[in-house]
């Protein structure tokens, strides 16, 4: 009855397989981990300084920075009003300078994820086959555990704060450049053909057509960017990320029951600031490409 | 700067613009267009070509001469090639075989940056759906050409704001296209391709998706406009009222061939096939055609009523019912005769014949 058994790799044959690649990773780190971790050092320095200005400087006026900026994206008094009581509360709480932690790290990792993800997204528009290569690899991006991709750049990297932000931008940057290559690829094609009958040659065309056009969508896209930042912090936390994060880990380590419910509204509290934040913006660019009158 | 505009303005006049000289063009849709060419010269019809080998026959052989400093209409039903047609005047859409020539140069034969050239500075195009920038308020969509071409803002500005008083559009800058009206949409269309000043105007259907009111007040618009610029104009359309009233010279497409072409007068009056019979019947032929396309010439009557050159018919019946009189002279521009019309040959121009 042989052939009930699934033909599988024998037990040996398999912890042989994992003994080569895991020696052949760890020997890739060995060479190139002190040259990649100093690649990442500019990174690290601007997270570090960001979060320095922010804990640093006297409370009214970074509350004052934050609600003003909130305030120029959204041009709506409520929401402004909301994000006030909201940071006071945190402040009260002795959340603050943990909140503060948490915004440079999800301030930086949407700064990275624009970066990287805008680019790939134009390209991804540009041809069918970059979308047939990069749709794949979003696809795992998303549904691949975050543990497991945590463990090849915790070998890299070790614990701290790059590792922390590479592993969040892994998991968010996906609806970023879905979004981008949506945006662009919804363009009005009679809105196109009339910019290639003036003679737009096509970085004309990207520049003054396609990614004007497409920012609404984008908008949106680093709108869920910064949501799944957020959403991440508590996972970053276990490789070093310090913030909101770490009290979370802490209190369900040690079943503090009101430590992680006040930790955790607080990454609501600023998630939602945020998020109502670019969604205003995002409807504000949008108004004139809305309704066109017969 | 004023005297700039004013100086640019005489050479202007001066100066005529080019025709555009179509050639042996042909269009097949599918992947190997090229080599079904050979078969459509050969006399395969567009079904036999769509059912045996899958390709689609979008334009045959078309040959449309298109003189400089005139509105040619191109005229057909949808689906008679006509869009495709206008596209391959300034390559929006790639030929099969054949050439469009302006000047000394073919279009098709152009490489990506004479074609962007030539897009720029000899061509602008108003669509059919206005094709206006949303995010764009009406003078930064004006502007547009002029951006494209590096013009500098100012100068681009100024142009800018001159063409859109010109159709009539004076303090609606800074209107968002979605804050206009169908009709206002089409003149900053027609602004923006204006401000271009390129000789080859290309409007596909511009004025299809406008009221019928609107519409032709637009096409006054574009008629004062044309009187004074002198560009090549291509116009595209499916009404033969519209063609009439803009053509000089007007060309009918049905399924992707010329089936006639000429004057309006010539295709009211000796319409080529039974399928132009039949547009033609609907038209008001009083108030279409001259009297001196139907005078006896050089025949002049002594102290008869007197007619222009380029008056319709209908004018002259009213010159019949007022004077009691049966025959009038017709003059040319200087007003000297040329020739006579009689009140019966005008009634029976006006008549629709029943036989073709």
């Amino acid at each position: 009855m042989d052939w009930i058994e699934f033909p599988s790799l024998g037990r040996r044959d398999l912890r042989d397989l994992r003994l080569t690649i895991d020696g052949a990773f760890r020997e890739f780190t060995r060479a190139y981990g002190p040259t990649l971790e100093r690649a990442f050092e500019p990174l690290e320095d601007f997270l570090v300084w960001l979060e320095h200005l922010l804990i640093e400087s006297p409370w009214p006026l970074v509350l004052i920075g934050i609600v003003g900026i909130v305030f120029l994206l959204s041009r709506n008094v409520r929401i402004a009003a909301g994000a006030t009581l909201a940071l006071l509360a945190i402040g009260y709480f002795g959340m603050w300078e943990d909140t503060m932690r948490t915004i440079a790290v999800v301030t930086v990792c949407t700064m990275v994820a624009v970066i990287i993800g805008i680019p790939i997204g134009i390209a991804m528009a540009r041809s069918d086959r970059m979308q047939g290569i990069i749709n794949p690899i979003l696809d795992l991006m998303q549904t691949m555990p975050s543990f497991v991709y945590l463990i090849p750049v915790v070998m890299i990297f070790g614990l701290g704060k790059v590792p922390g932000v590479i592993a969040v931008v892994v998991y968010a940057i996906p609806p970023m450049i879905r979004l981008t290559n949506l945006g662009i690829r919804l363009v009005d094609p009679a809105v196109l053909e009339a910019a290639d009958a003036f003679g737009s040659s096509s970085f004309q065309k990207l520049s003054k057509v396609q990614l004007p056009l497409a920012l609404p969508t984008i908008m949106a896209g680093i709108n869920q960017c910064i949501m799944m930042s957020l959403a991440m912090v508590v996972v970053a936390s276990m490789i070093g990320v310090k913030g909101l994060g770490q009290p979370v880990l802490q209190a369900i380590n040690n079943q503090y029951f009101t430590m992680g419910v006040m930790n955790g509204l607080a990454i609501v509290a600023i998630a939602i600031i945020f998020d109502r934040a670019t969604q205003a913006y995002g409807k504000r660019l949008q108004k004139h490409s809305e309704v066109i009158h017969g | 700067m004023a005297d700039a505009a004013l100086a640019n303005g005489a050479s202007e006049e001066e100066r005529v613009a080019h025709g555009v000289e179509i050639r042996n063009l042909y269009k097949i849709f599918g992947p190997n267009g090229a080599e079904m060419v050979e078969k459509v010269k050969g006399g395969m019809s567009k079904t036999e070509l769509n059912e045996k080998h899958n390709h689609v026959l979008g334009l045959n052989d078309i040959n449309i001469s298109m003189p400089g400093g005139q509105i040619q209409v191109v005229m057909g039903l949808s689906g008679s090639g006509k869009s495709t047609l206008i596209r391959h005047i300034n390559r929006l859409i790639d030929p099969t075989a054949g050439e469009v020539l302006y000047g000394d140069q073919d279009v098709c034969a152009m490489n990506a940056k004479e074609l962007r050239e030539f897009r720029r500075h000899k061509t602008a195009m108003v669509f059919q759906k206005f094709a206006l920038l949303p995010h764009r308020t009406v003078i930064e969509n004006t502007v547009y050409g002029l951006e494209i071409q590096g013009v500098n803002r100012r100068t681009a500005r100024k142009a800018a704001a001159r063409w859109i008083a010109r159709v009539g559009l004076e303090g609606f800058e800074d209107h968002y296209p979605n804050q206009l009206s169908g009709g206002m949409q089409q003149r900053v269309g027609l602004a923006r391709a204006l401000t271009n000043d390129a000789d080859i105007l290309l409007m596909d259907e511009a004025f299809s998706a406008l009221d019928p009111l609107i519409r032709v007040d637009m096409q006054s618009v574009l008629l004062d406009l044309q009187a004074e610029l002198r560009k090549t104009i291509v116009f595209i359309t499916h009404d033969l009222d519209e063609a009439l009233r803009l053509g000089d010279r007007i060309a009918i497409l049905r399924d992707g061939a010329v089936i006639q072409q000429g004057t309006g007068q010539e295709i009211v009056l000796r319409p080529a096939d039974e399928y132009i019979s039949n547009f033609v019947q609907e038209v008001n032929r009083a108030r279409v055609i001259f009297v001196d396309t139907i005078m006896d010439r050089g025949e002049i009557v002594e102290g008869a009523p007197e007619l222009r050159q380029r008056m319709l018919l209908e004018d002259a019946a009213k010159l019949f019912a007022e004077t009691g009189q049966d025959r009038a002279n017709v003059l040319d521009k200087t007003g000297r005769p040329i020739g006579s019309v009689s009140l019966q040959s005008t009634i029976s121009a006006m008549v629709t014949p029943n036989t073709h």
